[in-house]
């Protein structure tokens, strides 16, 4: 289903048209209102102006979460203070916390972007939504609840943690649609098998998940043991929140951007330059209607590339591949970029491995050390010792194949790795560097 | 004939043991044998116990990942050369042995040997031709 058929089935032509005109205003704005950005567009000698086709945006500088620290809080803002109505932040465990801000027109605009996403995902009006996104400066709670009222749907402003409490209101009050994060959606399945309850007598039949990359494999994970749909939603504060892309539930084959607002494009990891359609690279956005916050070629730090073909499910809107690593979770292990991504992707493929492991990286003199440690399932377990080592070996061997680095692996005990409630902690890096 | 044994996988951790006898003594249940295989990284309990399933349970309850493996309890004369014997059938008709490990009864003539071998039946075939005395599961449970 289409929420707004007029805009996202919009001919690529009059798309690329508007996408312009409100580039060229947005830009207009940005320099005439945000001191930080008109100072940037002067050191690289660009003025609103010389933005005459979409490809000029390439003349503008990148914008980075550095830019954002440097301007905390309030310091990018493009309209006074008066007219912002909502404020978010993301967590900042990273270090100074980035604050965004939104106008009622922003706000208005965003909880249209996420009923789009509720409505591809396959969500109606009839449904009963238990929103389990974290409410607070956490763009996830807020962003998903407007989108859900908006929808006219019933939403469950549940947000995160007590999980057996979470999963007795979603079985009493007969939950058809939740919102997660990926991990926490696993930690449900898992503590309702716990409370004796079969997750497939649960109401659900689809789950919209986001905040964190999650591999295919760990689709299908999500898919069997909760019995639903899992969709995948991409979104950042930096640009809105969640709502920024939705893979459609007649494909969930990439996620289509939503680009009468947000302007894609895909640039080298390492050196920045535009890449052709289709290339993978490092995402960046420009918004393109923001009023309080808007960016400009914001670095999302996402890796993705965009996929150009025709869905079948209508939409114009060009989809980006399902984004499977950062560069901010990216390890560097001995020299190779590792993505926690790329060994759960190992992990879910060996039949029994339970979707919980971790990943500890230390250095021992001057060399990395990786160790990943699985949880031991009764499916895997075996009385033999031998059979345990080939185990260890075997996904051992695969992780070198893949990633072409050596690792230790270690078999725990269940439920000793520990559960998220929201973004799930993969890694533990314990280098001094 | 086939005997029913527990296996519980453990992370080197101090006082697992502990727990886990700790646990099935609570519960009233009875361990007849047992033996601890053991890696630089983890280990494996293995027990065959009075009441195999109600253990299993009260473990799997307990967070502990258990398994259930069917063995072979052989009886030996217990002097020098008795389980020689019982190996060298067994070497002569090439069965493999995963692992195995020893009890001896309250009397004290003879002993039990437990067998995990790779093809439990074809084992159990060979063993009662040679005329090996193999228990059953209620012998070995009640001992």
């Amino acid at each position: 289903m289409i929420w707004n058929e007029e805009y996202e089935t919009l001919p690529r032509e009059a798309l690329e048209a508007l996408q312009l005109k409100r580039l060229q205003n947005q830009i207009e704005r940005v320099y005439a209102s945000v001191p930080y950005y008109r100072q940037k567009m002067d050191d690289a000698g660009v003025l609103p102006g010389d933005i005459k086709t979409l490809v000029d945006i390439q003349k503008l500088p990148f914008t980075t979460k550095e830019d954002l620290r440097k301007n905390y809080p309030f310091g990018l803002f493009a309209v006074a203070m008066e007219r912002v109505v909502r404020i978010h932040a993301s967590s900042g465990t990273t270090g100074q916390p980035t604050v965004v801000g939104y106008t009622k027109r922003d706000i208005k605009i965003w909880a249209e972007l996420m009923t789009r996403s509720l409505v591809a995902a396959g969500a109606t009006q009839k449904d009963i939504i238990h929103n389990s996104y974290g409410y607070g400066l956490f763009t996830g709670g807020l962003g998903a609840h407007y989108g859900a009222e908006n929808l006219g749907a019933t939403v469950v402003p549940i947000s995160g943690g007590n999980t057996k409490r979470q999963i007795m209101i979603m079985r009493d009050f007969k939950s058809t649609v939740l919102l997660s994060t990926p991990s926490y959606a696993l930690n449900m399945a898992e503590a309702m098998v716990d409370m004796g309850i079969d997750p497939k007598d649960m109401h659900l039949r689809v789950g919209v998940f986001g905040a964190e990359p999650w591999s295919e494999n760990m689709r299908q994970e999500i898919e069997k043991k909760l019995g639903i749909k899992a969709i995948d939603i991409y979104g950042l504060s930096e640009i809105i929140g969640p709502g920024v892309a939705i893979e459609c539930a007649e494909e969930q084959k990439g996620l289509h951007v939503m680009e009468d607002h947000f302007l894609p494009e895909i640039v080298d990891r390492d050196t920045f330059a535009p890449l052709p359609l289709g290339e993978i690279g490092e995402l960046v956005f420009t918004t393109l209607t923001k009023e309080a916050f808007p960016v400009i070629r914001y670095r999302t730090k996402d890796f993705s590339r965009l996929i150009t073909d025709h869905c079948s499910c209508g939409r114009t809107f060009y989809r980006m591949e399902k984004v499977t690593g950062r560069s901010d979770d990216m390890m560097i292990i001995r020299g190779v970029n590792v993505f926690p991504s790329q060994i759960e992707h190992v992990l879910m493929s060996i039949k029994g491995v339970e979707p919980h492991y971790q990943i500890i990286v230390n250095r021992e003199g001057s060399l990395d050390t990786m160790e990943v440690q699985v949880e031991v399932s009764e499916d895997l377990f075996s009385d033999a010792v031998k059979t345990l080592e080939e185990l260890t070996k075997r996904i051992q061997v695969e992780i070198k194949d893949l990633l072409g680095v050596s690792c230790k692996v270690t078999l725990v005990e269940p439920k000793t790795i520990q559960r998220s409630e929201g973004k799930a902690q993969r890694v533990i890096d314990n280098r001094k560097i | 004939m086939k005997v029913k044994q527990i296996a519980v996988f453990l992370e080197n951790k101090s006082g697992r043991m502990a727990e886990i006898t700790g646990v099935l003594a609570k519960n009233g249940i009875n361990i007849r044998a047992m033996s601890l295989a053991d890696t630089a990284d983890f280990g494996i309990l293995r027990l065959i116990v009075n009441d195999t399933e109600s253990a299993r349970q009260i473990l799997k309850d307990n967070g502990f990942t258990v398994g259930t493996t069917e063995v072979l309890v052989i009886e030996v004369q217990d002097k020098p050369g008795g389980l020689a014997s019982v190996l060298q059938i067994i070497g002569e008709n090439q069965l493999n042995i995963e692992y195995m490990y020893a009890f001896t009864q309250k009397s004290g003539e003879t002993g039990l040997i437990i067998f995990r071998f790779d093809e439990i039946d074809k084992a159990m075939d060979t063993l009662k031709k040679a005329g090996c005395r193999l228990l059953t599961g209620e012998e070995v449970y009640a001992i």
